[in-house]
C-alpha cells in the first residue's frame, strides 16, 4: 500500500522525494476533492497538513470509523495548531467518561 | 425493577443460573476493560512522545525545504523532484488486540532520496530531504498509534457501556425477582402450612 500527503504545494513537495504520494492543494476545497478521491484508494495512511483540517472535517469523520486508511495530521510550517492533540483529548475523554 | 415472571421453583432456577452468568460476563467486561484502559493509556502518552519528535523534525524539514525554494528557481525545484528515485510501499497487517483488529504499518524503501544533479541544487534542498525521511518512519507510527488510539476509544466506550447496563441494570433486576420470587414461595409454604395445621386439628377436634 501507499502513502499520501496532502498540505500546500510550497512545501509539502519535499515528500515527493521519499516516493509518498503528494497531492499538492490551495484551497480547502481542492484538499477535500483529493482527499475524496484517495480515500477509497490503496492508501495505508494519509497525512493532512493542519491548514486544510477545517475543511476536511466531514470526510474525515467518514473516515475514520474505518480501520483503513490511517489518516493523521502533520503541521504546516507556521507550527503545529494542537488538533492532534485535541483530537487525543477528545478519545481519552470518550475512553474514560470524563476530561483529565 | 423486577423481571416479570412467574414466582415458581422454575423460574427461580433459571434466574439464579441467569445472575450466575451474568456475574461472570460481568467480571470478564471489567477486566477486559481494565486491559483496554491500561493499553490505551501507554498508547496515548506514545502518541505524545511521537508527535513532539515528528513536529520537531517536521520543523527543521520544513524550514531548510522553504529556503532551498527561495535560492532555486521554481521549475528547477519541480524538476528536481519530479521522478522520485525511491519508492515508499508500506506493508499493512492486522494485528488483533483483544478482539479489536488493529492495522500495523511496515514501512519498506528502496531506491535513493536524492536523484538530482549536484548543479543548481541548493544544498539546503538535500538537508530537508534527509530530515523529511528521518521523519518519515515515526509519521508512520504516529499514523498508526493514532489509528489504533481511535479504534480502541470506540472499543473502551462500547465495553463501558456493556459493563454498565450489567452492573446497574441486569444484575440487580436479576437479584430483585430472585429475592421476590423466594419470598413469594416461602409466603406460599407458610401458607400451606397453617392450612395444613387447621385442617389436623379440625380433623382431631371431631
Amino acid at each position: 500500500m501507499k502513502i499520501a500527503v496532502i498540505g500546500g504545494k510550497d512545501y509539502i513537495l519535499g515528500f515527493k522525494a521519499l516516493g509518498v504520494s503528494v497531492f499538492p492543494v490551495e484551497t480547502g476545497e481542492e484538499a477535500a476533492q483529493a482527499l475524496t478521491s484517495i480515500k477509497n484508494g490503496n492508501y495505508a495512511a494519509i497525512f493532512i497538513c493542519e491548514d486544510f483540517a477545517e475543511a476536511l472535517k466531514d470526510i474525515l469523520e467518514e473516515i475514520r470509523e474505518k480501520p483503513l486508511p490511517a489518516v493523521a495530521f502533520i503541521p504546516d510550517p507556521r507550527g503545529s495548531r494542537g488538533l492532534a492533540l485535541e483530537r487525543l483529548r477528545q478519545n481519552t475523554r470518550r475512553a474514560i467518561g470524563t476530561d483529565i | 425493577m423486577h423481571l416479570s415472571v412467574n414466582p415458581n421453583r422454575m423460574e427461580l432456577l433459571r434466574l439464579r443460573k441467569r445472575l450466575f452468568l451474568a456475574r461472570r460476563g460481568h467480571k470478564l467486561l471489567k477486566d477486559k476493560q481494565e486491559e483496554l484502559m491500561k493499553r490505551f493509556l501507554s498508547l496515548s502518552e506514545e502518541s505524545k512522545k511521537l508527535r513532539e519528535g515528528v513536529e520537531e523534525k517536521l520543523r527543521a524539514a520544513y524550514n531548510n525545504f522553504l529556503s532551498a525554494r527561495g535560492v532555486m528557481p521554481g521549475e528547477m525545484l519541480e524538476e528536481a523532484l519530479l521522478c522520485p528515485g525511491r519508492e515508499a510501499t508500506v506493508i499493512t497487517e492486522v494485528v488483533p488486540v483483544m478482539n479489536l483488529r488493529l492495522p500495523h504499518f511496515e514501512l519498506v524503501e528502496e531506491g535513493d532520496i536524492f536523484c538530482y544533479g549536484l548543479v543548481g541544487t541548493s544544498g539546503n534542498l538535500d538537508i530537508a530531504l534527509s530530515l523529511f525521511s528521518e521523519a518519515l518512519p515515526s509519521m508512520m507510527r504516529l499514523a498508526e498509534v493514532e489509528q489504533w488510539i481511535e479504534l480502541m476509544a470506540e472499543e473502551i466506550e462500547r465495553t463501558r457501556r456493556r459493563v454498565n447496563a450489567l452492573e446497574y441494570i441486569l444484575i440487580p433486576n436479576l437479584e430483585e425477582t430472585i429475592r421476590s420470587i423466594g419470598m413469594k414461595l416461602s409466603e406460599r409454604e407458610r401458607g400451606n402450612l397453617t392450612r395444613l395445621m387447621k385442617v389436623k386439628e379440625m380433623v382431631s377436634g371431631r
